[in-house]
């Protein structure tokens, strides 16, 4: 134990720079939460060092056979613990702040990742998790093929269509009542890269739209999540509601269907999602 | 008195008896609840290692002292103030149905909850300096009692509070936080969605010494005082009229039980978030095996619901470990089944 404690001390005076604000450790006992930040421990190679993960983090599928500490805001102390990790590299927002502090004190060290909905934030995302686990080689690498990769995709997105298409992402149907993406969503950005336009930019975040708003955006093409249960709506009954009916993409039959955590991490898989949908958005 | 010869006296005992095996079985299950986690960490040999003078390890010393102790200690104030509340409160309504929420406490907390999630960005910066990340527990306990001193002004007249007129103003209260809070959920987004969805469940989860601190000895006092107004709620079984005229301060009693439950349930949501059905239901448990005598059955039901929500909080740590479940879930669909089994047991015991 000593020995790690004088190896990060050593680590922060000399091999990290200033500006990161915690300690990277060559710790083999990490836990990885948000499905965003475990795909890039994964994609940088450090998927070994994972002892845990929570419940949003479902790809890649190793992932998912590692023990699951719940949902992020309201993580266990106990549960965590029982782990003994001397590392969590978490996304934004994990708590709640009781039991941040109780790990603290038990000496595991707390990364957070930032958030966001952009290629500079993919990048800083990428960037923080190398750091955090002390592969910022590794993850130098990474950043830059992803921002390749990436300005290589949108590229290609911003090009391809004279007319943009007006997109709805639709994040649940539930009683009829659609509830659907504004502005400063991942949707709303990944719409955006993907060449699409938000036809929905009145307001921000997700919230339900009245039938005649849904009516009056007219969008071309609703783009939902591949999920069971109230997601999974058939074409029939999404194109059935009368809100819906009248607008052009029930009259194309338009509705795209990708996974969420594919569609809307915003991690290393984000330029192939943009890809993805572009081509489903213009098909050849 | 001359006509406690009259009773059935096996209830009684049996209820003073129940004193004691209720007080080991919190003791017992309180031990349990030391021992078991989700980590391998047990308290007999953390204790035999204190014994023979060793030092705890770090992680020993974590989970006992900060992750569970506390838990423990929290648990068993949250559910005696819960069950003692939905005791006092079904005495004073004269209503089976009574629970702690209906002196406005659970609206308003949750009102205070739902401003505290959606609008702490809003918070001018001195509160944010003053609370710290508590605002939500800081916010659900003065939701709460200003709910309760509303409901209290709006329904006493001349000195006289009127008991149905707070059951129907509450009834209106509740309905006008509840749209107070559909606001907020509007504005909401969906982080704070889940935020304040798992809240409404409750949890014991963020348990700290501080909270302990902080809501401990409001409980612990209202509990007590609360335990002594079980000859005051006996008198009023009898109706408002005949317990005056047999001599009981009818409106101190009222008081007394509206501000000390509004204290104890006030501070138990405040820092367990909504827990349901340990306050109506422990109560009627106790009724239904030691008779209504509000003396002894105080006392009970504060060492049952203690109990039972520390069974729960046990079995929501362990149940699905490393993760945990919100503490609600686990006390309805354990508590909700037994309750309905006792209660078709015993068909001939309706009349509650």
């Amino acid at each position: 134990m000593m020995h790690r404690r004088a190896f990060v001390g050593f680590a922060l005076a000399f091999a990290v720079p200033r500006n990161v604000l915690w300690a990277a450790t060559g710790a083999q006992d990490v836990i990885a939460i948000g499905g965003d930040v475990t795909e890039i421990v994964y994609a940088l190679g450090q998927g070994h060092r994972l002892l845990a993960r929570d419940a949003t983090s479902t790809y890649p599928a190793e992932a998912r056979s590692l023990p699951d500490v719940g949902y992020m805001r309201r993580l266990s102390a106990e549960g965590v613990l029982s782990f003994a990790p001397s590392l969590i590299v978490s996304a934004e927002g994990a708590g709640p702040p009781e039991v941040i502090d109780i790990l603290r004190a038990a000496d595991v060290q707390f990364a957070e990742v930032p958030e966001g909905y952009d290629i500079d934030a993919i990048v800083q995302k990428v960037k923080s998790v190398g750091a955090a686990l002390d592969v910022p080689d590794k993850a130098e690498t990474l950043a830059r093929d992803t921002r390749t990769a990436m300005d290589a995709v949108l590229a290609r997105t911003a090009q391809s269509n004279p007319s943009p298409k007006r997109v709805m992402f639709i994040l649940s149907t539930q009683g009829g009542r659609i509830l659907a993406s504004g502005t400063g969503t991942g949707a709303d950005g990944i719409i955006g890269m993907a060449g699409g336009i938000n036809a929905i930019s009145e307001f921000e975040g997700y919230k339900p739209l009245s039938d005649e708003a849904v009516s009056a955006a007219a969008p071309d093409i609703i783009l939902m999540m591949d999920r069971s249960g109230d997601h999974a709506a058939t074409d029939d009954e999404l194109f059935g509601l009368p809100a819906l009916s009248v607008t052009p993409a029930a009259q194309n039959r338009d509705v795209v269907r990708m996974d969420g955590l594919f569609l809307l991490g915003f991690g290393p898989r984000t330029a192939d999602a943009v890809a993805a949908l572009n081509r489903a958005l213009y098909p050849a | 008195m001359a006509l406690a010869d009259h009773l059935p006296s096996s209830r009684v005992t049996r209820a003073r008896r129940l004193h004691v095996w209720l007080a080991c079985a919190v003791g017992v299950v309180g031990l349990f609840s030391l021992t078991v986690g989700a980590t391998d960490v047990s308290l007999g040999p953390a204790l035999l290692k204190l014994a023979k003078g060793e030092a705890l390890t770090r992680m020993e010393a974590i989970v006992l002292w900060d992750i569970r102790a506390p838990r423990l200690v929290l648990g068993l104030l949250v559910g005696a103030a819960l069950a003692v509340g939905g005791t006092v409160m079904q005495g004073l309504f004269r209503n089976p149905l009574a629970d702690p929420g209906l002196v406005g406490v659970n609206a308003g907390a949750g009102l205070g909850a739902i401003s505290a999630i959606v609008l702490a960005a809003l918070a001018p910066a001195w509160l944010a300096l003053a609370v710290g990340d508590q605002l939500v527990p800081v916010a659900a306990f003065f939701g709460g009692w200003a709910s309760t001193l509303l409901l209290y002004r709006v329904s006493t007249r001349r000195g006289r509070t009127s008991v149905a007129t707070m059951l129907l103003a509450g009834i209106a209260l509740g309905a006008l936080a509840g749209a107070l809070s559909g606001i907020l959920v509007y504005i909401s987004d969906d982080r704070q969605l889940r935020d304040l969805t798992f809240w409404g469940l409750g949890s014991l989860g963020g348990a700290s010494w501080a909270k302990v601190v902080a809501a401990g000895p409001i409980i612990l006092i209202s509990v007590l005082v609360a335990c002594t107004l079980g000859r005051g709620l006996n008198g009023l079984a009898l109706g408002e009229a005949t317990a005056a005229h047999i001599g009981l301060n009818v409106q101190w009693v009222k008081n007394l039980a509206i501000l000390t439950v509004a204290a104890a349930t006030g501070a138990a949501v405040a820092v367990s978030g909504g827990i349901g059905f340990i306050g109506i239901v422990v109560p009627h448990l106790l009724r239904l095996g030691s008779g209504p005598d509000h003396r002894p059955l105080l006392i009970n039901a504060a060492l049952l619901g203690a109990l039972l929500l520390v069974l729960a909080d046990v079995i929501t740590r362990v149940i699905i470990a490393p993760a945990e479940l919100p503490i609600g879930i686990v006390t309805a669909v354990l508590g909700a089944p037994v309750f309905l089994w006792i209660l078709l047991r015993q068909r001939g015991m309706v009349d509650l």
